[in-house]
């Protein structure tokens, strides 16, 4: 059995399926970041598995930046969930239904 | 053979982790499921032999962010078990499973039915190799190297400006104004 690109993108496709659920289901802010984060990490695979099939290495540049915007994303929504709990630490996100100042 | 066996037990890994961080109630036991995942991904990284990428996956994934997740959580004393069993908006959760499900079928369908002259798998959504920057026999790091600090140069500094945004933004936002006390602090109201 040889390991094609075809395994690598079901693989991401069922990871991006699974993240997308998880955000649509769950109603904690932080797990839902966590379900985005499975996401981002779905699609950085399915990149590398194209840098490799296709013998390019823009797939690889574009997961190094995937990683920077994701690590700058992660600390910017943490701010503001912990924002947002600090005044409700049992808070959902259907608490924050109308985003009022 | 052995390619297969090790990325069959990392897609284990990374689905079991998934499933992990959706179904566990306790936020800490879903950061340490998204732990599971991150590490699966860094062993498929490692099996198409793109190693550096590999490393800071699990540096600043397994590491940093899965880390600040955990700060987060046990800041904010929000590790209490959220119940399942009600359902705020009516119908929703089906909802979401039929769309995800829709979705996983579209790309699937993408994947594996569509494509230019009957083209299947990989080459059906991309086409005929591009060749931007062709891969070389040099070591991963080195190559990506040269992309990062040739072609890339720009966004690479760029990167760096977003990262310094970053990091002032989550100092603003995070600042106490007003003397508005962290409810955690409280005498007496302590959550846990």
């Amino acid at each position: 059995m040889e390991v094609t690109t075809t395994w690598y993108l079901v693989l991401s496709a069922v990871l991006f399926a699974l993240g997308s659920f998880g955000l649509l289901v769950r109603r904690n802010p932080l797990v839902m970041f966590m379900c985005v984060e499975l996401m981002l990490n779905a699609v950085n695979i399915s990149f590398v598995a194209f840098s490799r099939s296709l013998r390019d290495l823009a797939g690889q540049t574009a997961v190094f930046f995937v990683l920077v915007v994701a690590a700058a994303e992660v600390v910017v929504g943490l701010s503001i969930v912990v924002a947002l709990l600090r005044r409700n630490p049992t808070a959902t996100v259907d608490d924050f239904a109308e985003m009022k100042g | 053979m052995v390619d297969a066996i090790v990325f069959i037990v990392s897609a284990i890994i990374i689905l079991g982790g998934a499933v992990g961080v959706i179904f566990n109630q306790n936020p800490v036991h879903a950061a340490l499921s998204l732990i599971a995942s991150f590490f699966g991904v860094a062993v498929l990284f490692i099996l198409q032999e793109v190693h550096f990428l590999a490393l800071v996956q699990v540096v600043v994934y397994g590491g940093a962010v899965v880390v600040l997740f955990l700060f987060v959580i046990m800041l904010l004393g929000v590790e209490e078990i959220e119940r399942f069993d009600d359902e705020p908006i009516p119908g929703q959760r089906a909802a979401a499973l039929i769309g995800s499900v829709l979705l996983l079928g579209v790309i699937l369908a993408g994947l594996f039915l569509s494509g230019p002259g009957g083209n299947r798998g990989a080459v059906a959504l991309t086409g005929k190799p591009s060749q931007m920057v062709p891969l070389t026999t040099d070591p991963n790091v080195v190559q990506l190297a040269n992309d990062l600090f040739t072609r890339n140069v720009f966004a690479f500094e760029a990167t760096g400006l977003l990262l310094t945004i970053a990091t002032v933004g989550a100092v603003v936002l995070v600042k106490n104004r007003g003397g508005e006390d962290l409810v955690v602090d409280e005498p007496g109201t302590s959550v846990r």
